[in-house]
């Protein structure tokens, strides 16, 4: 396969937050990094750092306050909704609004940008679907109602809809909150299947420090006052992760590549 | 989404519960007319009485085309509604879209007369009826979709809809007030709600809105759908929000309005069919919900009305009080059963 040199997402001193009516609120800033076709870039921060602020902005979900994005070489405000749509799919932190759709008719949703005016299957459509109810392994849960699934099953079926709507970059928002240990390890080893095999670009945010830098080929990490982009050793070698949290409570640990609580009370 | 191949019997079942009901719905009323009598007068030559003639063609045939219009037209309003709202409590009545609508006819009829002559017949033609009612629902419908942009809970869309229902009936009891006995007896009796009593002009422009609504509903079904999974994944799949949000405003208003303005505020019908057809329809996708809602709204107006007319007797209830007596605990009863409800 040619290995294509330009990244399939440029973000250039990117600043993100909220339009007030008094002016701009900041949540952080000189944001740069790209993401390289077929990677996985992990984003790490405190909570209340901008990391949701960052998703959304990316996902075209609330306006940026400077910079730019740029999704294959193009603008991403020049994008029609449906062609954002076809580059780009998420997978978000809040449920879908109705529990009463049927997994398959999540998951079917996810063809939307694809199918016709009335939303009709076509047999490519329901082989994209079968695709991605296969590789996250819901196929069992077809018929089943969404008020019927745990949360870890509801999180691989958000994952089925966004791999339907078959896009070369998925960003997925904090992927492994409130799930149990094996379903966090399940859900990194998808991502990392989805890139190695599928040659997907994916970036998600996550507080799974450890189990990110194990796993992920870049990292950004958001510290506050800076924006750091590396693959994990050149960031833990540059002491980056050291800021992340105070340090009087938790301590990075530079040899296993992990955070400890510091002793002292 | 499923293809409407699996509910096909459940189609074919609920059209023929709907002409059962419409030909129940003829045979049954103050003057009793032959079975035999009313396939003749419609497919024949004619009933062999020329009343029951005129009584079929003239009364009971646009009271039964109204009830359906209605029924349907309410139901497929409150479907819309709780799909936008992503609230399994919304409906034309509780979101204060009936009252709006009222308000714009209580404004034409109450202030039509403060114009007086020739003025005042032209504006209470109906067709300024129908807009003054669609206007009024538009209006609280843009109202609540504002205040829900900035209040998130679905709680509180319900109470926001309900202070709309109050202010626009404090608006008419201003209104009522400096009116004459004559134009407030008028107003009075369009809000108890009547299907009967319609010209054939004020059905075809019923019917023309109804099928105005219905396009404009059926044309956002791809878009209802990818709502279910609420704005931003919507969004995310190509959903342009407030075009989608402003074509489903105006069917809304559109279905709610003309039919408020002719039958008068009905309760109940918008906010409980949506959820006795997901109790045997077990599907999300609008392209099935929609025929089905309507046809049972159409069906159980129809039962209602006929229950309304008291056949055999010359006394007719309002038919507001029927669907409030049968919608009323249908939604206490699916609240209770399933704890918390689904759309």
């Amino acid at each position: 396969m040619k290995n294509n040199p330009s990244p399939i997402l440029t973000v250039e001193n990117l600043s993100v937050g909220y339009q007030k009516s008094n002016g701009k609120l900041i949540i952080a800033d000189q944001i740069d990094f790209h993401l390289d076709r077929g990677t996985l870039t992990a984003l790490v921060g405190a909570n209340g750092i901008g990391k949701s602020t960052l998703v959304r902005t990316l996902t075209a979900m609330q306006p940026r306050l400077g910079g730019n994005i740029l999704i294959c070489g193009k603008e991403l405000k020049s994008f029609s909704p449906v062609e954002l749509a076809r580059k780009l799919s998420v997978v978000l932190t809040e449920h879908p609004a109705s529990k009463n759709l049927s997994v398959f008719e999540l998951i079917a949703l996810g063809r939307q940008p694809h199918t016709n005016w009335m939303g009709n299957l076509t047999p490519a459509d329901r082989e994209a679907i079968d695709f991605a109810m296969e590789i996250t392994d819901t196929l069992v849960l077809k018929e089943k109602k969404c008020y019927e699934l745990s949360d870890g099953q509801l999180q691989r079926v958000a994952i089925a809809r966004a791999l339907s709507q078959d896009t070369p970059i998925i960003i997925l928002d904090e992927p492994t909150t409130h799930l149990d240990i094996y379903h966090r390890a399940y859900i990194f080893k998808l991502m990392r299947k989805l890139v190695n095999e599928y040659r997907k670009t994916i970036f998600f945010s996550t507080h799974e420090i450890d189990l990110a830098i194990q796993l992920s080929d870049k990292m950004v990490v958001m510290t506050g006052e800076e924006t750091f982009f590396n693959t994990p050793c050149a960031l833990i070698d540059n002491n980056h992760f050291n800021h992340l949290f105070p340090e009087d409570t938790i301590q990075f640990d530079k040899v296993n590549g992990r955070f400890g609580i510091r002793d002292r009370m | 989404m499923n293809s409407t191949g699996t509910y096909k019997i459940h189609f074919v079942v609920l059209t023929f519960l709907l002409l059962a009901a419409f030909f129940l719905n003829l045979t049954l009323g103050s003057v009793a007319i032959p079975f035999s009598e009313i396939l003749k007068s419609f497919f024949g030559s004619g009933a062999s009485k020329e009343s029951w003639n005129y009584i079929l063609l003239n009364y009971r045939l646009p009271k039964a085309i109204t009830a359906m219009i209605t029924g349907g037209g309410l139901s497929v309003a409150g479907l819309l509604m709780q799909t936008l709202f992503r609230n399994p409590l919304a409906g034309p009545y509780v979101l204060g879209i009936s009252s709006g609508a009222g308000l714009g006819v209580a404004i034409l009829v109450l202030g039509a007369g403060a114009l007086g002559g020739v003025f005042a017949t032209f504006l209470l033609s109906p067709w300024s009826l129908v807009i003054v009612a669609g206007l009024g629902s538009f209006l609280v419908l843009v109202a609540v979709m504002a205040v829900s942009m900035k209040i998130k809970d679905t709680m509180s869309i319900l109470i926001i809809g309900l202070m709309f229902g109050s202010l626009t009936s404090a608006v008419v009891a201003v209104l009522s007030y400096f009116s004459n006995a004559q134009q407030l007896q008028q107003y009075i009796f369009w809000s108890f709600g009547s299907l009967g009593n319609q010209s054939w002009e004020r059905v075809w422009i019923l019917l023309f809105c109804f099928c105005a609504g219905l396009l404009l509903s059926v044309l956002s079904g791809k878009s209802l759908n990818s709502l279910l999974l609420g704005e931003n994944y919507a969004r995310s799949m190509g959903l342009r929000l407030k075009r989608t949000t402003l074509l489903l405003i105006l069917a809304t208003s559109i279905l709610a309005g003309a039919i408020t303005a002719f039958a008068g505020p009905i309760a109940f019908v918008g906010l409980a069919v949506p959820h006795l057809v997901r109790q045997v329809f077990r599907t999300a996708n609008h392209f099935i919900l929609i025929p089905a809602v309507l046809l049972f709204g159409s069906f159980l107006m129809l039962l209602c009305d006929t229950v309304a007319q008291l056949p055999f007797s010359s006394y007719t209830l309002p038919i507001n009080a029927i669907t409030s007596i049968i919608g009323a605990p249908v939604v206490i009863w699916l609240l209770v059963r399933k704890k918390k409800m689904f759309f």
